[in-house]
């Protein structure tokens, strides 16, 4: 894993962390089966934070996002988010998933939609946003990732690393007030890795509340305000990235740093 | 220890391919003489083509036009083409070439099934090539009325009081679903137009016909036939197959039991029954459990039965496209907050459906042809036809020139749907996922 993928200074004077709660999960647990996934977990978001969520693979991490807009289903305890509680009711759902943008491994663009059309289809057709407006803040979100020539293109056509950007800006033409990345740059050749850290980088810049479950440690370093630590569907320890990478507390978030920072 | 050190000056120009792989001579012996095995497999491919051409061509060419019976035919063709030559009687596709169309269907009303042909059409073309204006939807919207009144002619009121059922189940949903619930509303939207036009429909349109007669004459079931019958049979069931198709493929993937549950049933049965069985159904059954003197058409209840046929293989066609589409496409739709039915229109349909246009168009033309097979239940299809021409005295025992010509019109629509499916395909195509 790369150390240090990211290479500027960081600009904090906007990142700020507010009092006012965005996500707040209570005795959250959940079942695959019989298998029990996510034990326990309790976690406290306010605005304005920056998340990394660490941990092996199997430990939950991604699950963890997931639950949050409902991608999966939580089987106790509560979710609540911006004050709405996440329950099986269609419309809270529905309005808890167009304020939370998620961007995912895979990208998950639209294939037999152009780039614009990508950005512009959930703004239409949830928010009934006229389609000129959507297609100006479209294009807006797009330059902000620097690709506005490709709009007229399909997915098919971009490099991996374009794909991302062009995801990241479908999630904010939504105007999201919280956004989850799931191993955003996972499936990335080393080249582009960079370009899509640095979108994410502008948008905690901006102020954005993020959740992002990474293995770019050099990121959690300089962006973070809070690492998670995450093993077999628990929190096993979270603190500030200079604590959390300099003094590890646990014995497996020692081991889980010596391998991952090893070479 | 070799120095490993190596470093490029200059980057390699493109340069243009070898010759042998490129132009008409390249093709030929990359293509057929690359290997002895492949040389000696041209040349016997290439007599195999010859010797069946030989054989068939002749037939074709040294053949009649005009005679007036099989045996005037042979004496024509021996006449003109010596006496060994075998030469096709095409003369009785130039006496019947009408009946083989149109059936019985009289023939001073012939321009009505044309206009209705024609009319078919174009309502189909903005369906089919999305570069025609969309003003021409609208048209289409009203064709499905428009054509079968053209086709069975009678009094106008009837098209009309089906429009109508549509229009009392619309005020039902709006009506209930704002009141009720959006649950009762879909439901007499569903039962409210069924009951209209089973009960209201035909004393209703009568009523009316006797305060402002307006019509057309009325040609019955029975004068149907030919190729006319089976158009009619397979364009309905072509069309109405794919959307039930679509609905029975979500509701087998709901999560709903019920629904899930009669949509299983639904396409297992039908899978498991032969179509034969179905149309002996419609054409002898359906009588015993309908009401004593209910007049229900019989190509009406072949219809019904070949689009309730097409209409489960459909739903396995579609299920199979919406299994192949990836999760992460429903994720990605559901984390932008899109609710399930703008879900599956804007997202997951135009993926599933593309995907398999080729079942679709497989289904559409598998269909087409089993059309046939209503020459079963006495229904005269162009099948059927020729053993009513057969029977004619002077045309007895031709087969070959009959059923070359039915085959021969049935490819060009086979085929035509297959290049279409083609076109299709290709202008859908944005680059892999």
């Amino acid at each position: 894993m790369s150390e240090l993928a990211v290479s500027r200074e960081v600009d904090r004077s906007k990142m700020t962390i507010s009092d006012e709660v965005a996500i707040q999960i209570i005795e959250m647990n959940k079942w695959y089966g019989t298998f029990h996934v996510l034990r326990d977990i309790n976690l406290t978001v306010n605005r304005g934070e920056r998340i990394v969520i660490a941990g092996p693979s199997g430990s939950g991490k991604s699950t963890l996002i997931r639950c949050i807009n409902r991608l999966e289903e939580h089987q106790a305890g509560k979710i609540i988010i911006d004050g709405t509680e996440l329950t099986s009711d269609l419309k809270n759902i529905d309005k808890i998933r167009s304020e939370v943008g998620m961007v995912f491994q895979h990208f998950n663009l639209f294939p037999h939609l152009t780039i614009l059309e990508n950005c512009t289809l959930a703004p239409i057709w949830v928010r009934k946003v006229p389609k000129k407006e959507a297609e100006e803040t479209a294009m807006h979100f797009l330059e902000k990732v620097k690709i506005p020539e490709q709009a007229l293109k399909y997915p098919g056509q971009l490099s991996g690393g374009q794909q991302q950007r062009v995801a990241i800006a479908r999630s904010l033409c939504m105007r999201p007030r919280i956004m989850l990345f799931d191993e955003p740059t996972s499936a990335l050749d080393p080249e582009m890795i960079k370009e899509v850290l640095d979108t994410m980088i502008e948008l905690a810049e901006e102020g954005m509340t993020m959740l992002c479950v990474t293995h770019e440690m050099g990121f959690a370093r300089q962006v973070a305000n809070r690492v998670i630590f995450m093993d077999q569907g628990q929190i096993v320890e979270q603190n500030e990235p200079e604590e959390f990478f300099n003094n590890p507390k646990s014995d497996r978030t020692k081991l889980f740093l010596s391998q991952i920072l090893g070479h | 220890m070799a120095n490993v050190s190596y470093v490029r000056k200059t980057m390699l120009p493109e340069k243009a391919p070898p010759v042998t792989s490129s132009g008409v001579l390249g093709w030929i012996r990359e293509n057929l003489f690359s290997t002895p095995l492949n040389v000696i497999l041209t040349l016997l491919s290439a007599g195999f083509a010859f010797y069946v051409l030989a054989s068939i061509l002749p037939w074709i060419f040294q053949s009649s036009w005009t005679a007036g019976s099989l045996g005037e035919c042979r004496e024509v063709i021996k006449a003109t083409y010596g006496p060994d030559a075998h030469g096709a009687c095409w003369a009785v596709i130039r006496e019947r070439y009408l009946q083989l169309i149109f059936g019985f269907y009289p023939a001073e009303l012939y321009w009505r099934p044309i206009l209705a042909f024609v009319l078919a059409l174009v309502a189909l073309a903005p369906v089919l090539f999305s570069g025609l204006p969309r003003q021409m939807m609208r048209f289409s919207a009203v064709a499905p009325f428009l054509v079968p009144w053209l086709l069975w002619g009678g009094t106008f009121w009837v098209p009309l009081m089906v429009i109508a059922g549509i229009a009392v189940g619309v005020i039902a949903y709006n009506l209930l679903s704002r009141t009720v619930g959006s649950l009762a509303g879909i439901i007499a939207a569903g039962v409210l137009p069924v009951l209209w036009w089973i009960f209201v429909t035909s004393p209703l349109a009568s009523g009316l016909q006797s305060i402002i007669p307006l019509g057309i004459e009325a040609i019955p079931s029975r004068s149907f036939g030919g190729f006319l019958l089976s158009i009619t049979i397979g364009l309905v069931a072509i069309t109405a197959s794919l959307p039930i198709g679509i609905v029975l493929a979500l509701g087998r993937q709901s999560d709903l039991l019920i629904v899930k549950t009669l949509c299983v049933g639904f396409i297992e049965f039908i899978r498991g029954v032969p179509l034969i069985t179905l149309l002996f159904v419609a054409s002898v059954l359906l009588n015993y459990f309908l009401p004593p003197g209910t007049d229900f058409d019989i190509i009406v209840r072949v219809m019904i039965m070949v689009t309730l046929f097409a209409s489960a293989y459909m739903a396995e066609v579609v299920r199979g496209g919406l299994a192949a589409l990836p999760s992460g496409q429903y994720e990605a739709a559901d984390a932008l907050g899109l609710d399930y039915w703008k879900s599956q229109r804007l997202i997951i349909m135009p993926q599933a459906l593309k995907i398999s246009i080729p079942g679709i168009v497989s289904t559409f033309i598998s269909v087409f042809k089993d059309t046939t097979l209503v020459s079963i239940i006495g229904l005269l299809d162009p099948l059927g036809l020729s053993k009513a021409i057969r029977a004619d005295v002077n045309w007895n025992g031709i087969v070959w020139e009959l059923y070359g010509f039915i085959a021969f019109v049935f490819f060009i629509f086979c085929f035509s749907m297959s290049r279409y499916s083609m076109y299709l395909e290709r202008k859908l195509q944005t680059g892999h996922r």
